[in-house]
């Protein structure tokens, strides 16, 4: 066992865990999007999960970086909470909000991470970025929402750790990168109605199960068949809810006193 | 290595230096007639193919004993096509901006007649009572050429020619001592990496030999992307073996047997004259199973890069090589530790490569007497932009900015006022006049707010909108960037944005604040390289040039006034002559009409600020005037058609 502070607090977690899950596991919440425990290497990519680090010259992704003995972490600074902030208002600037309407509402990690950060859905600096896209390709049983998108890349993972390669990709660069099928419009050819591990994990409603009213995490509510923990301020009612009996590791008290 | 074995190989290159003495005295004898031309990509965009078919013509016609021997370059841009002449009897001869004409002219003059034709001379290489030498211009004697000592004079394509001139002994030195001794050598030079960051190389070799794995991997980084940089590409197609020389020195350093040169597909003949240098490098024994008979393997391959500007960087670069996407990668771990293949694996810069041979052949000490303390070494640059004497420039660290741009590369044309210098790509900054004597070296260009780079320069006169340089190098940058992290991809987009809104006149109060918070933002948040050096021409812009950009905003002014939404051109009715028609026909959306007096006016809704009217406007008159902001611009009327 590794002992590290955190906040000024002393943790202790297993060796070789990431700072970012060792701070989950203990009920210090850092914001984060693309990061899945199962992840040997995480890509790092949404820059939300930022702390500070003795020993590091500026902000480091803690999904990063291996838990150390007598590691000093400080995930709550000013500084960090206004990389957070810029991060999600960036993210936000090309989220098409529109919560009434989507699937995800309420059990969307963006308003979960807006609600930490005390920051709204609104932007406050930026102006809304509209994203030019047509999605090339129809898949048979999968709809994907590129204005919903965050491009954590969390489905391409459990895409290719359940099929052995990933059936969904990265396409184009830049702002315009979109989470592409390769245009596999033949259903005889994917084996995704047995799956849908990718529409499951997304934390924002992006993709979504075709011709189902339900979005996927419905689905998953309804059966009951993850392990995966999908901790949410509100949204998940306490008790009746299997899916919330899932979800140990993170209990609501862990959201308060985050961002200042 | 024991003596015998020592022997076997100072044994085994000697008689490869002997046939490559052999071959080049043969082409180079003391009664040889040689033309030697630049045949690099530059010398052959400005038409060096068609001088070479000249000269071979005139040859051929007048019967004249010459060797036509195609080189890479010399660096000199602004002059080529260059050629060099040696006769017996002259000291070598460069002629400059050589046509095909001219090359007739010199077959018959010089070669057949004697007469050097000193009109189209450049000057000669050595010395001389006759000939004024290059070495009295600041162009060529306050260069320090190290890495490209041979470039322009020897053919690339020939690995007997770098031979016969010392190549290739510094890997047979280097595989006579143990490993430790070379890392060490490298590491007391102070060689810094030439990619940009100037990471000390002695001690990336030092972390990646440390490493307890079989396989290691070093790997050539070519993928040069700077908008205006070229030395990689030129070094590569002037002189490949030093590169290889190096990686294979580097290679035995760290104990790998496989090198990979990560070169960009845009550069074909780079491509092809390393592939060709490879070939012939392990033809003769110098790479390959059992290198020069000692038990050290080493085997190069080329990989084309597809053009992703971001695979410059290494981790994106590994990446490609992988197969994967080309995006960058979280550090640690650094790909010394656990890079291609998860494999600790070398990766420098063709210009990092290049300076290894000769600090191994002479020493550290004699290399850190080049240079400044803290930069040893020489730096190349392209310079490139508002600048009389464009091309590649090879000098020593320490010097400045002012001697660089006026000194060697001989200042601004038409008279123009110096405004500002791009230093290190679209990930530098743009320094003003006052930084002008900031010696070029990492540290001091850092301190400034540019950065070293890769080596591209690009210089800037009074005609030049900060703005708008701003606004081309995040265009730039934006469209590079992989898409992967949230900064780079939405944040350089948004800095994008409010540059363009600024520049056609839609700024508002406090776009500049905003410019400069997102953009520490971005380069403290960024994932990689690119998004943490991406705003940089931003943040050098505004802190240097922050009238600019209020002009822009406040007045809706832009004071170089070359941005074309914020200005206007018009005729001066006073200067404009009666029945003048000259810019009538230049106009390319027919905004120009006559007025009642016969004058011309400019309709400002049909006119696209071309300025061709400007150019076409006859001198004497020079009646069309640009103004800043367009509202100065007098409303001159139409008159009713009919």
């Amino acid at each position: 066992m590794i002992k590290l502070i955190v906040d000024n607090n002393e943790i202790e977690v297993e060796e070789g865990m990431t700072v970012l899950q060792a701070c989950l596991d203990n009920e210090i919440y850092i914001p984060n999007l693309c990061y899945l425990k199962e992840m040997d290497n995480p890509p790092g990519s949404c820059r939300l999960c930022l702390v500070e680090i003795d020993g590091y010259n500026q902000p480091i992704t803690s999904c990063t970086v291996k838990v150390e003995e007598g590691m000093v972490v400080r995930s709550n600074t000013e500084h960090i909470r206004k990389l957070q902030r810029t991060a999600f208002e960036l993210l936000l600037s090309v989220h098409h909000v529109d919560c009434k309407n989507c699937p995800a509402n309420r059990k969307c990690e963006l308003q979960r991470i807006a609600k930490f950060l005390h920051f709204g859905l609104k932007l406050k600096r930026l102006e809304p970025l509209d994203r030019e896209i047509k999605v090339e390709g129809d898949h048979p049983f999968l709809e994907y929402v590129p204005n919903r998108c965050v491009l954590c890349g969390r489905c391409v993972f459990v895409c290719k750790k359940k099929n052995g390669q990933a059936m969904l990709s990265f396409a184009k660069k830049g702002f315009d990168t979109v989470i592409s099928f390769f245009g596999e419009d033949n259903s005889a050819r994917v084996s995704c109605e047995e799956c849908y591990a990718c529409a499951e994990i997304c934390p924002v409603g992006a993709l979504l199960v075709k011709n189902s009213k339900r979005s996927a995490h419905q689905r998953l509510a309804k059966n009951n068949n993850s392990q995966r923990p999908r901790p949410s301020g509100r949204g998940l009612k306490k008790g009746n809810n299997s899916l919330a009996a899932s979800i140990p590791t993170l209990p609501g008290g862990a959201l308060k006193g985050g961002g200042k | 290595m024991n003596q015998n074995s020592k022997k076997k190989l100072t044994e085994v290159f000697a008689s490869i230096k002997t046939e490559a003495d052999k071959r080049f005295k043969e082409i180079k004898g003391d009664d040889d007639q040689n033309i030697l031309i630049g045949m690099a990509t530059c010398g052959l965009a400005s038409g060096a193919i068609e001088v070479k078919a000249a000269f071979e013509e005139a040859i051929a016609e007048r019967k004249i004993n010459a060797h036509i021997m195609p080189v890479g370059c010399l660096g000199h841009c602004y002059a080529e096509p260059l050629v060099l002449i040696e006769k017996p009897g002259f000291p070598p001869i460069l002629y400059h901006n050589v046509t095909p004409g001219k090359a007739r002219l010199l077959v018959k003059a010089f070669l057949e007649e004697g007469d050097p034709v000193f009109e189209h001379i450049l000057g000669s290489m050595e010395e001389n009572d006759i000939i004024p030498s290059v070495m009295e211009f600041q162009r060529f004697n306050q260069e320090k050429r190290i890495v490209m000592a041979n470039s322009g004079l020897i053919d690339p394509e020939d690995i007997y020619h770098y031979i016969a001139k010392g190549g290739y002994s510094a890997l047979v030195k280097a595989l006579t001592l143990e490993p430790e001794k070379i890392i060490n050598e490298i590491q007391e030079s102070g060689l810094r990496g030439r990619g940009g960051a100037g990471f000390l190389t002695g001690k990336k070799w030092q972390l990646t030999r440390d490493v307890n794995e079989k396989d290691k991997f070093v790997i050539c980084n070519a993928d040069e992307g700077d908008p205006g940089a070229y030395m990689d590409r030129t070094l590569l197609e002037s002189n490949p073996h030093q590169i290889i020389e190096g990686m294979a020195i580097n290679a035995y350093a760290i104990g790998a047997e496989k090198a990979i040169t990560y070169i960009r597909a845009e550069y074909p003949l780079a491509v092809k004259v390393t592939k060709k240098a490879i070939e012939q490098a392990k033809e003769i024994g110098l790479l390959g199973k059992g290198i020069l008979g000692t038990d050290f393997n080493l085997d190069i391959v080329i990989f084309q890069g597809s053009g992703a500007f971001v695979c410059g960087e290494e981790t994106a670069l590994i990446q490609s090589i992988q197969g994967e996407r080309g995006m960058p990668q979280p550090r640690p771990p650094y790909p010394s530790q656990r890079g291609l293949f998860g494999k600790p694996t070398i990766i420098n810069n063709v210009k990092t490569f290049g300076s290894i041979p000769p600090i191994l052949k002479k020493g550290a000490q004699w290399f850190r007497g080049v240079g400044t303390e803290k930069s040893p070494g020489t730096a190349i640059f392209s310079v490139v932009g508002n600048i009389v004497h464009a091309g590649l420039v090879e000098i020593p660290m320490g010097i400045s900015l002012r001697s660089l741009i006026f000194d060697i590369c001989g200042g601004i044309p038409e008279q123009k006022k110096f405004k500002a210098v791009q230093i290190g790509g679209p990930s530098g900054g743009c320094l003003p006049e006052h930084f002008l004597d900031t010696p070029i070296d990492f540290d001091s260009l850092t301190l400034a707010g540019a950065m070293m780079g890769s080596g591209g320069i690009v210089v800037m006169d009074e005609d030049t909108c900060m703005v708008d340089v701003a606004r081309y190098f995040l265009d730039f940058t934006q469209k590079e960037s992989c898409g992967k992290c949230t900064f780079c991809r939405i944040g350089t987009k948004h800095l994008l944005d409010i540059l363009e809104r600024i520049i056609t006149g839609k700024g508002k109060e406090g776009d500049i604040e905003l410019l400069e918070r997102l953009s520490i933002d971005i380069k403290e948040g960024s994932l990689c390289g690119l998004g943490k050096t991406a705003p940089n021409p931003v943040l050098t812009t505004i802190r240097y040039f922050r009238d600019e950009y209020e002009a822009h905003i406040r007045e809706k002014r832009c004071p170089a006034m070359m941005c074309r939404a914020l200005t206007a051109y018009y005729i001066d009715l006073d200067r404009c002559a009666r029945g003048c028609d000259a810019c009538v026909g230049s106009c390319p959306t027919e905004a120009i009409f006559t007025t009642r007096d016969r004058k011309k006016g400019i309709d400002q809704t049909l006119c696209v600020k071309c300025g061709e009217c400007m150019t076409s406007c006859p001198v004497e008159y020079d009646a069309v005037i640009k103004v800043s902001p367009p509202e100065l611009a007098p409303k001159i009327e139409r008159p009713e058609e009919g």
